[in-house]
């Protein structure tokens, strides 16, 4: 891994976890959606910070298809789960909320899961292009 | 009722997610690492090879599902309930695809960083 695939890494948990809180944000503006009026759901695309949290995920998606370019599915998610790290400290940094100790553990849990996965290799290597489709033998890049 | 709605609404977010994430692992592993392509080929060849993938379009499609099904969700519940419930499910699923579907070698150590992250998710949100 580079420090350009780490950066990569980053910038998913940077775009995804603002890009989420932006969202999270503007459902509360719109309010309730009814299962008879789904339709609504549209409108709710009009608001400011639903448009936003859109921008963040469109910078989210580009930066997840270049790590899936270059290491596992399996790799990437636990890897990019410091997104609630980051959200943890938001909430403390910017809206001084209390955290509680089940929190902080929760962090840990988190921060030790990335530490166990990022330590590993990032890519299965394929025997032959296309195995995915047929089934077979893989074995990792060392 | 309404919470028969919620956990439909979760199984559709996590479903959709997970079928969306695997297509699209599978068309980028297809597609190349994007960064060296940039660098051999230039942009545009990156584009051009991005929009012209049929599976990372239908995975695209399945993670819009899944992205109007946690909005619908989003409207119905608490983030601490969506949050923690479909993005611990999510990992989960993937993890089950990921070995599965795309032949990766899903080992101990990945095992392991799944379920740590899931924990550690479901004890920030839920508490």
């Amino acid at each position: 891994m580079t420090l350009r695939k780490y950066l990569v890494i980053v910038s998913i948990v940077f775009f995804g976890s603002f890009g989420d809180a932006f969202l999270a944000r503007g459902m509360k503006y719109v309010g309730s959606i009814d299962v008879h009026h789904l339709g609504n759901l549209f409108g709710a695309l009009a608001n400011p910070f639903v448009i936003v949290g859109i921008f963040f995920l469109l910078g989210f998606m580009w930066s997840y298809m270049t790590a899936l370019s270059f290491a596992d599915l399996s790799y990437v998610l636990p890897a990019t789960a410091l997104g609630y790290v980051v959200m943890i400290l938001l909430s403390i940094f910017w809206l001084h909320e209390h955290v509680s100790a089940q929190r902080w553990i929760g962090v840990a849990f988190i921060v030790t899961g990335v530490g166990v996965v990022a330590g590993g290799p990032s890519r299965t290597e394929h025997l032959h292009p296309g195995i995915e489709e047929h089934g077979g033998e893989a074995q990792e890049r060392i | 009722m309404r919470i028969l709605y919620i956990w439909l609404c979760i199984l559709t977010t996590v479903t959709a997610a997970a079928a969306g994430d695997v297509l699209v692992a599978l068309a980028m592993r297809r597609i190349g690492d994007l960064g060296d392509l940039r660098r051999r080929h230039g942009f545009l060849t990156v584009v051009i090879r991005v929009l012209s993938s049929g599976v990372l379009f239908s995975g695209v499609f399945f993670m819009a599902i899944a992205f109007f099904s946690n909005l619908i969700g989003l409207s119905w519940a608490d983030l601490s309930l969506i949050g923690p419930a479909s993005a611990a499910l999510t990992f989960v699923t993937n993890a089950l695809g990921a070995k599965f579907f795309l032949h990766e070698n899903v080992d101990r150590r990945r095992w392991f960083a799944t379920i740590f992250v899931c924990c550690g998710v479901l004890l920030l949100t839920w508490s």
